[in-house]
C-alpha cells in the first residue's frame, strides 16, 4: 500500500503523467486490453493505443483500480501483442471535434474521415457521452412534422423533437421508409434549417450505399453527416457510433439552431456489441444475456433528443431496429419501447400482401401526437378521426378472426361492411408509393373516405358535427 | 465537508467505487468523492474497504482520489417551500441546477433543497410555558394558497416546555423560531426546517384501519377496483398501455391533499409535460392550480442510475412529512421497475450473487419496505393523515410473471392490470376488468354505500357478474358466431359492450369526462343496470333485441359520460326515466 505522501504526489503528478506512454499489456481479451503498473488513471479516460506496427487506435477506460486498468479498443485488438502494445492515457474523456463542416462528409464510428477527402476539422471538442438535459430546461415538443406518409401522419404523428423508432424485421422495407421520411419530412409554415445525421451500426455496405444514393438523388447529401460503422468493421466501434452521431447532432441543434433528424440503424446491432463486451468482462447478465444496464445505456442515447427552451433547434430521432425473429418482446425492442415516445411497428404479413409501408397501426403509437394535432396544427377533426380509425380497424381484426371460423358469407351485413372498410383502409389509406408525398389534408380525407364505408351510427368516437361535415363527402 | 477524509478510491467500475484505508466510515453515510465533489453513499464495509455508490456520472474519478465523509446518512431537507418544486432523485432543485449549469446537468453541483433565503409568514400556535412533545404543531405557514404548512416538533425530540417562541412575522427556514427547555435540562433551538434520512420511515403514533377510498375520478377504479386512502396499488403494463397517462390522471384529479410525483427512470419529455400542464389545470374541488399541491421528483432515464435508486425514498420521505402534518398524501412512482433495475444494475456492479433474472435476492425485501411505508396513521402530534402509494410497474415484454410484478403483487392489496388489447383499440384507461382486483372492497364498502343509497356493493357485484358471463359468451361467439345465441344472451353482450364504451372508457382530454364525481358514477352505473333489467324483461316478453338497442334513450346513455355535465345529475335520472318508459312501451306492444 502506498503511503499518504505518495498519494498526494500521485495526485499532483496526474496532470503531468497524462500523455506518458506505457508499453506492455498484461492481457488481451477480445476488444479489451488490461494494463498494470500505470499511474492512477481516471474512469472513462480517452486512451491512445499504439500497435506493434506503429499504427494508432483509440480506446476508453472501462475499469480502473490500483492494480490494473481495463481499456476497450474501438478499432479492435487484431495484431496487438502483449509486449508490443503501447498506451497513452490522455487525462480527459473521449471527445469529438464537432462543426457544421461535418455535413456532407462520410465518417467512421469515431468521427474520423472515411471518404478520402482529408481529415475532419472540428470547431469545438465535445464529450461524446454528453450530459443529461435538465427536464426543466426542456421545451415540450408539439410541432407537427409532415412525413407525407398517411399512416404515420394520420395515426402515429411524428413531432419535432420526438424519438420514434421503427420496429422492423429482416427483409422488411424499413430502409425505404426511413429514406422516404428523410426526403419528405417538413414542418409546415416553418421551413427551418434542416439537416440529417445518419449513423449506421453493423449494417451491410449495400444498405449504407442505398441511403447515400437516396440522399444524393434528392440533393440533400450536402446536408447529411454520415457515421458508418459497417458489418465488417470491429463490433466494438458500434458501441460508440450512436454517441458520436448524437454529439454532432447536439452541436448542430443547440449551437447552430438546426432542425436535426437523426436516423440510426440498426440499434439491435449496437445492443449486441454491448452484450459482447459485457460477457467478455464477466458481468452478470440479465435477460437473454444482455447486460443489466442496457436500459440505462439505451436511455442515454434516446434521451439525447428533444427541444430546449430558448433555442431554435431540435433533435428528432428515428432509430431503426430489427426485432430478432419478429419478437416485439425481445429485450431490445422492449426496452426501446419503454424509453421512446411511441413506436412504428412493421408487420411481415402486410408486406407479403404487397402493402407499402407495411405498418400495423394497432401496436404503433405516437405519445406526443395528442398535443401536436388538431385545430391550428393539423385539422380540427384529426384527433377524433384517428381515434375512430383505430377503433374501427381494431374491430376489423375481430371480424376477420370470426370470418376465418364461420366463413365470410355467414357474417352480418354490418360485419361485411367492416371487412370492406378494412380492405379500403389497408389498400388505399396505408398503402402508398415510395415516392408519394401526401399532404395531411389528403390523408385525413382518405381516412373519411374509408370511414364512409361504415354506417354513421357506428362512428361513436366522432361528434355529430364532424360527421355532418365530412362523412360521405 | 472537505475536512474528514474517510478513505481513498481503490477501484472505479461505473457508479460503484471500492474505497480503501477505511477507518471510521459509517454504513449509509453520505460522502463526496474526489476534487469534483461527486455525491455518493457508503453501501458496504469490509476488511478496511468500503463500497460506495455515486449519484453522478463517475467519469474522471481516479484510484487514489480522496473520499470525504459527511457524518450523516443521505437525508432530505423538509420545510416550507417543497410544494411546487421539481427535484432530482437526491433532492437537488432542478431549476437551481439550470441556473447554475444551463440546459445540461453538470456534475458535482450541490444546492439547498429548499430556499434558505425566502421568508415565510409564521404564525405561532403555542405559548411560552406550553408543554410540547415530538410531532406537535409549533406554528403554521401558508405554503401555498391551499396548503397550510404546519411546523412540527422534530420526531426524536424529548418532551419539554416552550421557553421562547417567535411572534407572528416573516422568517426564513434558518431563523430560530422556538427554544424548548427539555425535561432533561437541556435546551433545544428549533427552526422551520428539519432533516430526515431517506431510508428511515418517520415514526408515527399508531396505524389506523383504512376506511375511506381515494377518489380518483376514474370510473373503472372508483366503482370497480377502489383504492383506500393509505393503501397501496400496482399498475403493471407493457409499454404504450397507458401507465403514465393513468398516473397523470390520478395525480390530477384524486382527492388527496398533496401529490408527490416521482418520475423514476422515465422520459424527460413526460416530466416536461407535467411541469407544463399541472400549473394550468384547476382542481375541481378547490378551484386552485394543481401545482399548489404537487411536489415533483424527476430522475429521468438518462440521469445517474444510483440517484434513480434513491429517488423513491426521497419522495416517500417528503410524503411522510406532510402526512405527519395531518394531510392525505398520494405518491405516484413511475416506474418502480426502473427502480428495481437500478438495484439490479448496482448489485451487478458490486458483483453480488444474483437471484431471478439477475435481480438481487433482497429485491422482495426492498419492495416490501417501500410499500409498507404507506398507511393511514395517527401522527405523533395526534392528527390523522395517510400516505397512499400508486406504483407503476413496467414488466418486460408485458409479461406479468416477471420478478418485479410478482413480488410487487405480494405486497400491494390492489392491482390495476393494463391490457395491451384494450390499449390497441384505444380503450383508455386500459385497465382490465378481468385481471384487476382490489382487496379494499370491504374496507371502503361502508363509505361507498353511504354515498350511493346503499346500492354500490350490490350494483358492483351485478356488473362484475355480467362481465364474467360475457367472457364465456364471447368464447362461444368466437366459435359459432353471434347469431347462434338466443337474444337473452346476446343482450348480455350488448349491455357489456355499452358498459365498456359508456362507463369504463374515459377520455382524459375531454373537459367533462376526464373527471367523474362519485355521484355521477353511481347514477351511471344504476342506469346501465336498469337498462339490463328492463331490457331483459322486455326480451322475455318477445321483443327482439335489435328494437331495444335502437332506442333513442340507449344512444343517449352511450354518450352520457361526455354529454351530461358533472353536476347535472338529474339529466341522468331523466335518461333513465325515458329509457324505462320507452322499453315499457315496446314491451306493451308485444305483450298484447
Amino acid at each position: 500500500m502506498k503511503t499518504k505522501g505518495e498519494t498526494l504526489l500521485a495526485q499532483a503528478d496526474r496532470k503531468l503523467l497524462s500523455g506518458r506512454e506505457y508499453r506492455g499489456a498484461s492481457r488481451i481479451d477480445g476488444p479489451l486490453v488490461y494494463m498494470r503498473n500505470t499511474h492512477p488513471v481516471g474512469f472513462g479516460e480517452l486512451v491512445e493505443v499504439t500497435a506493434p506496427d506503429g499504427s494508432r487506435r483509440s480506446g476508453q477506460v472501462l475499469d480502473t483500480s490500483d492494480e490494473a486498468v481495463v481499456v476497450q479498443v474501438f478499432e479492435g485488438t487484431d495484431n496487438l501483442s502483449l509486449p508490443g502494445t503501447g498506451m497513452r492515457f490522455m487525462g480527459e474523456p473521449l471527445t469529438l471535434p464537432v462543426s457544421d463542416q461535418m455535413l456532407g462528409r462520410v465518417m467512421n464510428g469515431l468521427g474520423k474521415s472515411r471518404d478520402g477527402s482529408g481529415s475532419v476539422h472540428g470547431f469545438a471538442e465535445r464529450d461524446v457521452n454528453g450530459e443529461p438535459i435538465n427536464p426543466t430546461a426542456r421545451e415540450y415538443p408539439r410541432d407537427f412534422i409532415q412525413t407525407g406518409i398517411s399512416v404515420i401522419d394520420g395515426m402515429t404523428t411524428l413531432i419535432q423533437g420526438q424519438k420514434l423508432p421503427i420496429f422492423s424485421g429482416n427483409g422488411l422495407d424499413h430502409n425505404q421508409l426511413a429514406a422516404q421520411i428523410a426526403r419528405q419530412a417538413k414542418v409546415r409554415g416553418n421551413a427551418g434549417d434542416f439537416c440529417i445525421v445518419f449513423a449506421a451500426m453493423g449494417v451491410k455496405y449495400d444498405v449504407a450505399r442505398f441511403f447515400i444514393d437516396s440522399f444524393e438523388e434528392t440533393g440533400v447529401i450536402d446536408n447529411v453527416a454520415l457515421f458508418l460503422s459497417l458489418a465488417d468493421d470491429p463490433s466494438i466501434e458500434r458501441t460508440i457510433t450512436p454517441k458520436t452521431a448524437l454529439t454532432l447532432a447536439e452541436h448542430l441543434a443547440f449551437d447552430r439552431d438546426k432542425q436535426v433528424l437523426v436516423i440510426m440503424t440498426d440499434m439491435t446491432n449496437y445492443c449486441e456489441s454491448l452484450r459482447e463486451i459485457g460477457t467478455m468482462r464477466g458481468e452478470i447478465p440479465s435477460r437473454k444475456g444482455y447486460p443489466g444496464y442496457l436500459y440505462s445505456n439505451l436511455a442515454e442515447i434516446y434521451e439525447r433528443s428533444g427541444k430546449i427552451t430558448g433555442r431554435a433547434g431540435s433533435i428528432t430521432q428515428l432509430p431503426i431496429l430489427s426485432m430478432p425473429n419478429d419478437d416485439i418482446s425481445h429485450p431490445v425492442p422492449d426496452l426501446t419501447g419503454y424509453i421512446t415516445e411511441g413506436q412504428i411497428v412493421f408487420e411481415r404479413g402486410m408486406q407479403a400482401r404487397g402493402i407499402y409501408p407495411p405498418i400495423n397501426c394497432l401496436p404503433s403509437l405516437s405519445r406526443l401526437m395528442k398535443d401536436g394535432i388538431g385545430e391550428g396544427m393539423t385539422r380540427a377533426d384529426h384527433p377524433h378521426l384517428a381515434n375512430q380509425l383505430f377503433a374501427s380497424y381494431s374491430h376489423v381484426k375481430d371480424v376477420q378472426n370470426l370470418a376465418s371460423v364461420i366463413g365470410e358469407e355467414e357474417l352480418t351485413t354490418l360485419d361485411q361492411q367492416y371487412l370492406e372498410f378494412g380492405t379500403f383502409f389497408e389498400k388505399k389509406f396505408v398503402s402508398q408509393r415510395f415516392d408519394e408525398d401526401r399532404s395531411i389534408e389528403q390523408t385525413l380525407d382518405l381516412g373519411w373516405e374509408a370511414l364512409s364505408k361504415l354506417p354513421s351510427e357506428e362512428l361513436q368516437r366522432l361528434s355529430d358535427e364532424e360527421i355532418a361535415e365530412h362523412y360521405g363527402k | 465537508m472537505k475536512k474528514r477524509i474517510i478513505g481513498r478510491v481503490k477501484r472505479v467500475n461505473g457508479p460503484v467505487l471500492i474505497v480503501k484505508d477505511i477507518k471510521d466510515a459509517m454504513m449509509m453515510e453520505m460522502v463526496r468523492v474526489g476534487e469534483q465533489q461527486l455525491v455518493g453513499e457508503v453501501v458496504k464495509l469490509y476488511d478496511g474497504l468500503a463500497t460506495v455508490q455515486v449519484y453522478e456520472d463517475a467519469t474522471g474519478i481516479c484510484p487514489g482520489d480522496n473520499v470525504y465523509g459527511s457524518g450523516m446518512s443521505l437525508s432530505v431537507e423538509l420545510g416550507p417551500g417543497l410544494i411546487g418544486t421539481i427535484y432530482d432523485g437526491i433532492q437537488r432543485p432542478l431549476e437551481r441546477l439550470m441556473e447554475a449549469s444551463g440546459a445540461f446537468i453538470s456534475r458535482g453541483l450541490s444546492f439547498d433543497a429548499i430556499d434558505h433565503t425566502k421568508s415565510w409568514e409564521f404564525t405561532p400556535q403555542v405559548k411560552v410555558g406550553d408543554k410540547v412533545h415530538a410531532g406537535m404543531v409549533l406554528g403554521t405557514v401558508e405554503e401555498t394558497s391551499r396548503i397550510q404548512h404546519r411546523i412540527l416538533v422534530p420526531p426524536h425530540m424529548e418532551t419539554g416546555t416552550v421557553a421562547e417562541i417567535a411572534p407572528v412575522g416573516a422568517y426564513t427556514v434558518e431563523n430560530e423560531i422556538a427554544t424548548i427547555a427539555l425535561d432533561n435540562g437541556k435546551q433545544e433551538k428549533l427552526t422551520m426546517m428539519q432533516k430526515w434520512p431517506i431510508r428511515l420511515p418517520r415514526p408515527v403514533d399508531s396505524r389506523l384501519p383504512l376506511k375511506q377510498p381515494l377518489v380518483t375520478g376514474l370510473r373503472v377504479i372508483d366503482s370497480l377496483f377502489p383504492l383506500a386512502k393509505g393503501g397501496t396499488v400496482a399498475i403493471p403494463g407493457g409499454f404504450g398501455t397507458g401507465k403514465t397517462m393513468t398516473q397523470h390522471s390520478i395525480a390530477q384529479w384524486c382527492d388527496a391533499d398533496i401529490i408527490v410525483y416521482i418520475g423514476c427512470g422515465e422520459r424527460g419529455n413526460e416530466m416536461t409535460d407535467v411541469l407544463r400542464e399541472f400549473p394550468q389545470l384547476v382542481d375541481p374541488r378547490t378551484g386552485q392550480s394543481l401545482m399548489e399541491r404537487t411536489v415533483l421528483i424527476a430522475n429521468t432515464s438518462n440521469m445517474p442510475v444510483s440517484a434513480r435508486e434513491a429517488s423513491i425514498y426521497t419522495g416517500i420521505t417528503m410524503a411522510e412529512y406532510y402526512r405527519d402534518q395531518g394531510y392525505h398524501v398520494a405518491i405516484m412512482a413511475d416506474s418502480t421497475s426502473r427502480w428495481a433495475e437500478a438495484l439490479r444494475e448496482l448489485s451487478g456492479r458490486m458483483e453480488e450473487m444474483p437471484a431471478e433474472e439477475g435481480f438481487p435476492a433482497y429485491l422482495p425485501t426492498r419492495i416490501a419496505q417501500f410499500y409498507e411505508r404507506a398507511g393511514y396513521m395517527k401522527a405523533l402530534g395526534g392528527s390523522e393523515g395517510s400516505v397512499s402509494i400508486i406504483g407503476a410497474v413496467s414488466p418486460p415484454g408485458g409479461d406479468f410473471s416477471e420478478p418485479v410484478t410478482q413480488h410487487t403483487k405480494r405486497f400491494v392489496r390492489c392491482f390495476w392490470g393494463l391490457d395491451r388489447q384494450l390499449a390497441s383499440s384505444r380503450h383508455y384507461p386500459a385497465i382490465s376488468w378481468l385481471d384487476s382486483y382490489s382487496e379494499y372492497l370491504g374496507d371502503v364498502q361502508q363509505w361507498w354505500n353511504d354515498h350511493s343509497d346503499g346500492l354500490w356493493h350490490k350494483h358492483r357485484q351485478e356488473i362484475m357478474d355480467l362481465l364474467q358471463r360475457e367472457v364465456r359468451l364471447q368464447q362461444i361467439v368466437k366459435l359459432v358466431g353471434p347469431d347462434a345465441l338466443p337474444d337473452t344472451q346476446n343482450f348480455i353482450l350488448e349491455v357489456c359492450n355499452l358498459f365498456k364504451t359508456a362507463f369504463l372508457q374515459q377520455n382524459a382530454f375531454d373537459e367533462i369526462d376526464r373527471f367523474c364525481p362519485v355521484q355521477k358514477q353511481v347514477k351511471m352505473l344504476s342506469v346501465i343496470l336498469a337498462y339490463y333489467e328492463k331490457g331483459l324483461e322486455a326480451i322475455n316478453k318477445g321483443v327482439p333485441m335489435v328494437k331495444i338497442r335502437r332506442l333513442r334513450a340507449v344512444q343517449e346513455m352511450a354518450r352520457m359520460r361526455l354529454s351530461v355535465q358533472n353536476d347535472d345529475l338529474e339529466a341522468i335520472d331523466k335518461i333513465q326515466l325515458r329509457l324505462e318508459r320507452s322499453i315499457d312501451q315496446i314491451g306493451g306492444v308485444y305483450e298484447n
